[in-house]
């Protein structure tokens, strides 16, 4: 499905996650991050970065994983991303969010 | 003479080495495998064990009967992998190897998690993911009077996704046949965004929660378990707790990926997705839970991934360019308590959706629906496992990729 994000269409799934990363800059970053109540700074980019850097590389994403990145600690990523900070830095990545079989 | 070496005699190990024994020239090549335990486990019977649904006897064989005659096997501890000289080292010899497959599996890692294994672990707190976990569960449950009861995932990936909430649907009907389901509490806690995670899932599925009455925590990274008050307690201190912690450790990859340099921060290995090469060298293969695919770490999953691999390995040994089949097939039955169950099948791309499997209109299991032919379609699975599985012999009108005949999507978004 179609869903207007800074001004464009971008592809959506269900739950609103960029189904095709090319749609992705930082201007629909934003406006995706305005609307789960984040006002992205410098360390949220970082962040960001490095969950799209993993996805890239077809490598899981999991809470361990932000652990041992040396970007960022687990206390710190829930206070950027409150509530469900990897299904939200994802949407906001625009990258698919960790799944599980069903 | 040529060497394949295969490590690790669980379920891949030993399907790789019946359709490689078959498949491979005996005057040219040499198949050996190697695994340092007696005991083939039967592992989705761990899921059955603490209810007593199964015995012990029903869950464990003796692995060297599943190894075919013209295959060497040795019962030893592997020590390190020595890509660099084609070689594995064990505890006291030396194999070399012209194609290695590594088949070495996944496992719990409880000391990942602060006061996992502290005074209250095997009493209060218990897995079901090893067999000695499974049997000191169902002791526990056998005398157990009642309370909170929680069922925790502790992260991403493990083996049988899915298997902590089937545990989570036969403790329902476990107490309730017990005449003691209002004296259990039922939670179930996930480090993801729901127990259902993919749209399709979530729609079709969500009513079973409800219906169980099972409470759910979703988005809880764990980062300690407080032995004095009894709780789980997350980064955001956020406490859960518990009288009966029925928990899924970290899931790792086997120490000797780690001793040999070849896996993620999980010990999981780098491998192609559709192909099943490992990323790092080309003479080595990887299978099963194993390889850090974003596929289920499943038996199921193995097995297509073994029909795939066994082409490959053969076009590998005369030189040829490796098949880009594998799909992340996967073809599992989830068991929904009250002597019913789910069968769903996707693949890397696709969601489970409705249909009918393995025939189009006919069946007679049903995709994504409970019904009690999928129950014991589950159940004969057992004697598929041992008797069809290990052994290679392809289980008949099931493919190694996802067909599309006969599914119905239907399942559609809200808006």
């Amino acid at each position: 499905m179609k869903k207007v994000i800074a001004n464009r269409e971008i592809d959506v799934n269900e739950e609103g996650y960029l189904v095709d990363f090319k749609q992705w800059d930082r201007e629909v970053c934003e406006c995706i991050a305005g609307e789960c109540n984040v006002v992205m700074t410098e360390k949220h980019w970082e962040v960001i970065e490095y969950l799209q850097d993993k996805h890239h590389k077809d490598e899981p994403l999991s809470i361990r994983g932000i652990k041992k990145s040396g970007v960022i600690n687990i206390k710190e990523f829930y206070e950027l991303f409150p509530g469900g900070p990897l299904k939200k830095s994802t949407l906001i990545a625009g990258i698919p969010k960790p799944k599980s079989c069903i | 003479m040529k060497n394949l070496v295969i490590l690790g005699a669980g379920t891949s190990g030993t399907m790789m080495a019946n359709h490689l024994v078959s498949k491979l020239p005996k005057k040219d090549w040499k198949i050996t495998i190697v695994d340092q335990y007696k005991t083939h486990y039967y592992q989705p019977g761990f899921l059955f064990l603490p209810f007593d649904t199964y015995t012990e006897d029903q869950v464990k064989k003796e692995g060297k009967k599943f190894i075919p005659k013209g295959v060497y096997y040795i019962q030893k501890k592997i020590d390190k992998i020595l890509p660099e000289e084609n070689k594995v080292a064990l505890e006291d010899e030396t194999l070399s190897y012209d194609i290695l497959i590594v088949a070495t599996g996944s496992k719990i890692a409880p000391d990942e998690t602060d006061g996992l294994l502290g005074p209250l672990w095997k009493k209060d707190i218990f897995d079901f993911y090893t067999y000695e976990g499974a049997l000191a569960l169902r002791n526990k449950l056998r005398e157990w009077e009642g309370g909170k009861l929680v069922v925790h995932i502790t992260e991403m990936p493990i083996k049988c996704p899915v298997a902590p909430l089937e545990f989570a649907f036969l403790a329902d009907s476990y107490f309730k046949n017990k005449g003691m389901r209002d004296k259990v509490d039922i939670t179930y806690v996930t480090p993801l965004d729901g127990a259902f995670t993919k749209p399709t899932c979530t729609k079709a599925l969500n009513y079973l929660l409800k219906e169980k009455q099972i409470k759910i925590e979703t988005d809880f990274a764990i980062m300690e378990v407080d032995n004095d008050k009894k709780a789980i307690v997350d980064y955001v201190d956020r406490e859960i707790p518990f009288d009966l912690l029925v928990t899924v450790p970290t899931n790792m990859g086997d120490e000797v990926i780690e001793r040999s340099g070849l896996g993620d921060d999980l010990n999981f290995i780098p491998t192609h997705k559709h192909t099943l090469q490992s990323k790092a060298h080309e003479n080595i293969f990887v299978i099963g839970d194993a390889t850090n695919l974003p596929a289920s770490k499943a038996g199921s999953v193995a097995h297509f991934q073994a029909e795939t691999l066994t082409d490959n390995i053969i076009l590998y040994t005369k030189g040829f360019k490796l098949k880009q089949e594998f799909d992340g097939h996967a073809n599992c039955f989830i068991e929904t308590g009250n002597n019913k169950a789910l069968l769903i099948d996707f693949n890397y791309d696709q969601e489970p959706v409705h249909g009918t499997f393995p025939f189009a209109k006919i069946g007679p299991l049903k995709l994504l629906k409970e019904s009690v032919f999928n129950h014991w379609g589950k159940l004969a699975f057992r004697w598929i496992y041992w008797n069809m599985l290990l052994k290679g012999i392809p289980i008949p009108f099931v493919g190694r990729n996802m067909s599309f005949k006969g599914k119905k999507f239907d399942i559609k978004a809200d808006n």
